[in-house]
């Protein structure tokens, strides 16, 4: 009711007015970015993107990329939540720990634990260790969720802690198990190349990732869109005590989804193990990704994954590409700005209703 | 007011456990008193503010830590002249400690209109990023400190004598109890504990919802600068690693641990962080079970744990069910979630006093 009131009178009194501001305030600073990327940039590590089309592509592919990986992450974090309201914050936790099971598994499949170069890994030793890690992930899950979350369901806060509590045990556990030390996940030899275009190289191993996002990304939509438990989620979403009365065995359906929710965690863990190697504290660096990309995107909405993985990914390679370069250590604000001018125009995210 | 009504157990309690304090250094142990209650009293005064919000807003904010660590790296700015890092502002202690809160407020101010209008679960997400971030500026952007933190600060007279640091961290304690307590029954801790129950009868009452919660989030922020300031006092120095998501999480912890929606939980959890940070060790056998004191958050971890599975109202609200006798079937009104008739026409003024 507030709202439609809010339309009507939008163009006619001063408050209303008012109200307009912070959005012409946010269009006014994106217009701003963007024609600092395209035409102003002065003094920045990648030229204007007129002068300089080969870096800004680079910087574009870097942010896809790395908004592919966000995704993957996201996307299980948001599936979790819109169904059943639980915000998973042992989340990196299952991140992380799918990245140091499929590093210890590819060190077995090789058969040597350092200097393993891309040429002695195949597809199939990185592919085994990815699944394998994420079932792992998967299986933790489903056990947290049956164990822990089954009984207390609603109790959004409450649920909140018990993962915070799991995922400080689960931190400790690894640093035991894995050490401190970073380790690194191979790409297979197939996929680090490089290739070349106007004048610079990428890494074919970025765009491989890309295309397992992609690939996780439409089998994730075929499953929800395509699939009886898929339409199951959707409704449950949506109105699940409807969902419950209608005979739906409910209880199946949230541990479907805490599994695969999991896994997504676990094969973005492993992709990022590959793109930037796992180590102590990655957890928290995920969990932290996963939450800014949900609520820019807006929570348990997967095209707001979508949204958010691909807005967080942008500005977090374009921030330092583009700042005068003795600012580059400001970039990391500019995630935050993000955040406030996307939560200043839409609290629930671009694309979130309130709960 | 009457004496009658200000003889309660707990208005007795609070001025036993006062006595004690103050009393306490000329019986226990140095180590006791300027390292573990020191450190207790802190880092309850900090974790307090999760209760405030908590308990009269239904905020549950992860961003109180960031906002301490606020006041403490702008005071090492300010007060320093020529420390390796930092802006070295130079200024009087007294100009830099008001200088610290003032930002340490404004920053609270900007950062609760920012989610003045988001509530319960995603709120505790927001504060948590907030969290995050802010560690992240402070590790990165080195004119204000850079990974390696600001050193070598020194407290202000009185304050550079840590009997006086440990008399000021326990006055500061009671009188953010006092005051957390009382702002419970002023006309804004009122509208903030309808804010928290019913944001939309109280909006159509016509009380400005976001404001109120922007409102208790500075001035919980205030008072975490305050805990802020002692912390770098006690220390000495200042560095991002303490306000990364670790310690974040160990505070709300605390919080948790203590009862979150009580204020004498948050020292009381705090003292039993500390205690069993500093003792676990001792324990005779503990490192037969594979409890060894590096594995220490397991145990914090799993103590959590336990208590959101047994009783999410910590063990101040174990203590108080046993007060009371009764069953641990019977849900008491201190509950962390917000009542799920919040838009029932009936519905009783549940407030946070006894």
């Amino acid at each position: 009711v507030v709202a439609t009131s809010a339309q009507t009178t939008r163009r006619t009194t001063p408050r209303a007015v008012l109200r307009r501001v912070p959005a012409l305030v946010v269009y006014a600073l994106v217009a701003l970015a963007i024609l600092w990327v395209l035409v102003l940039a002065e003094n920045t590590p990648a030229k204007p993107a007129i002068s300089d089309p080969g870096g800004f592509a680079v910087t574009l592919l870097d942010g896809l990329t790395n908004a592919g990986l966000l995704f993957v992450v996201a996307s299980g974090f948001t599936l979790i939540f819109g169904l059943m309201r639980t915000v998973n914050m042992a989340h990196g936790s299952l991140f992380l720990l799918a990245g140091f099971t499929a590093i210890e598994l590819q060190q077995r499949m090789v058969g040597r634990t350092r200097s393993i170069a891309p040429e002695d890994v195949s597809i199939v030793s990185w592919i085994v260790p990815l699944l394998a890690a994420a079932a792992l992930a998967a299986g933790l899950g489903v056990l947290l969720q049956q164990v822990f979350l089954r009984w207390n369901q609603g109790q959004e806060l409450r649920q909140a802690l018990i993962t915070i509590a799991i995922s400080v045990v689960l931190a400790d556990q690894m640093l035991r198990q894995f050490g401190g030390l970073a380790k690194t996940m191979v790409w297979p030899g197939a996929v680090s190349h490089f290739v070349e275009f106007s004048g610079e190289r990428y890494a074919t191993s970025r765009l491989f990732m890309l295309g397992v996002a992609v690939v996780v990304g439409v089998a994730l939509w075929l499953w929800l869109t395509r699939t009886r438990m898929g339409m199951v989620i959707r409704a449950g979403v949506d109105d699940e005590p409807m969902v419950r009365a209608l005979g739906i065995n409910v209880a199946v359906v949230f541990g479907v989804t805490f599994f695969v929710g999991a896994f997504l965690a676990g094969v973005g863990g492993v992709m990022g193990a590959s793109l930037a190697g796992a180590a102590t504290g990655s957890d928290g660096v995920w969990l932290l990704n996963s939450l800014v990309v949900v609520i820019v995107g807006g929570l348990g909405s997967i095209k707001g994954a979508v949204a958010g993985s691909v807005l967080f990914g942008l500005v977090g390679a374009f921030s330092p590409a583009y700042l005068p370069s003795e600012y580059t250590f400001y970039s990391v604000i500019f995630s935050f700005v993000l955040l406030a001018l996307v939560l200043a125009l839409r609290p629930y995210g671009l694309l979130g209703r309130p709960a | 007011m009457s004496a009658r009504r200000l003889l309660n157990p707990t208005t007795v309690g609070v001025l036993v456990v006062f006595a004690v304090l103050l009393a306490l250094p000329s019986v226990a142990s140095e180590f006791f008193i300027y390292v573990v209650l020191t450190e207790a009293l802190i880092l309850g005064l900090t974790a307090s503010t999760i209760v405030f919000l908590a308990a009269y807003g239904g905020m549950i904010s992860l961003a109180q830590l960031l906002l301490a660590g606020v006041a403490g790296f702008m005071f090492g700015n300010a007060a320093l002249s020529d420390g390796a890092r930092g802006l070295n502002l130079g200024w009087s202690p007294w100009v830099a400690v008001l200088f610290a809160l003032g930002v340490t407020t404004a920053v609270a101010f900007l950062l609760g209109a920012l989610g003045s209008r988001t509530t319960g679960i995603y709120f505790l997400m927001l504060t948590l990023v907030y969290g995050v971030i802010g560690f992240t500026v402070f590790a990165q952007v080195v004119t204000i400190s850079g990974p390696g933190g600001v050193t070598s600060i020194v407290a202000p007279e009185p304050f550079n004598d840590r009997l006086t640091l440990y008399y000021a961290a326990v006055w500061l304690s009671v009188l953010a109890y006092v005051a957390f307590r009382a702002i419970g029954r002023t006309n804004f801790g009122l509208a903030l504990q309808g804010v928290r129950d019913d944001p939309v009868r109280m909006s159509s009452l016509g009380y400005n919802v976001a404001l109120h919660r922007t409102l208790a989030f500075a001035l919980g922020g205030f008072v975490a600068g305050l805990g802020g300031l002692l912390n770098v006092w006690w220390r000495g120095q200042i560095d991002p690693a303490s306000i990364s998501i670790g310690p974040t999480l160990i505070l709300l912890i605390i919080a948790v641990i203590g009862g979150i929606s009580y204020f004498e939980g948050a020292w009381l959890g705090a003292l039993v962080y500390v205690l069993l940070d500093t003792y676990t060790a001792d324990i005779p056998l503990i490192e037969n079970i594979g409890l060894t004191p590096d594995r220490f958050n397991t145990v914090i971890g799993l103590i959590v744990l336990l208590i959101m599975v047994l009783s999410p109202e910590g063990l101040v609200g174990i203590l108080e069910r046993l007060r009371r006798g009764r069953g641990i079937a019977k849900p008491s009104e201190h509950s962390i979630e917000p009542p799920t008739t919040a838009h029932s026409p009936v519905q009783t003024g549940a407030g946070q006093e006894p």
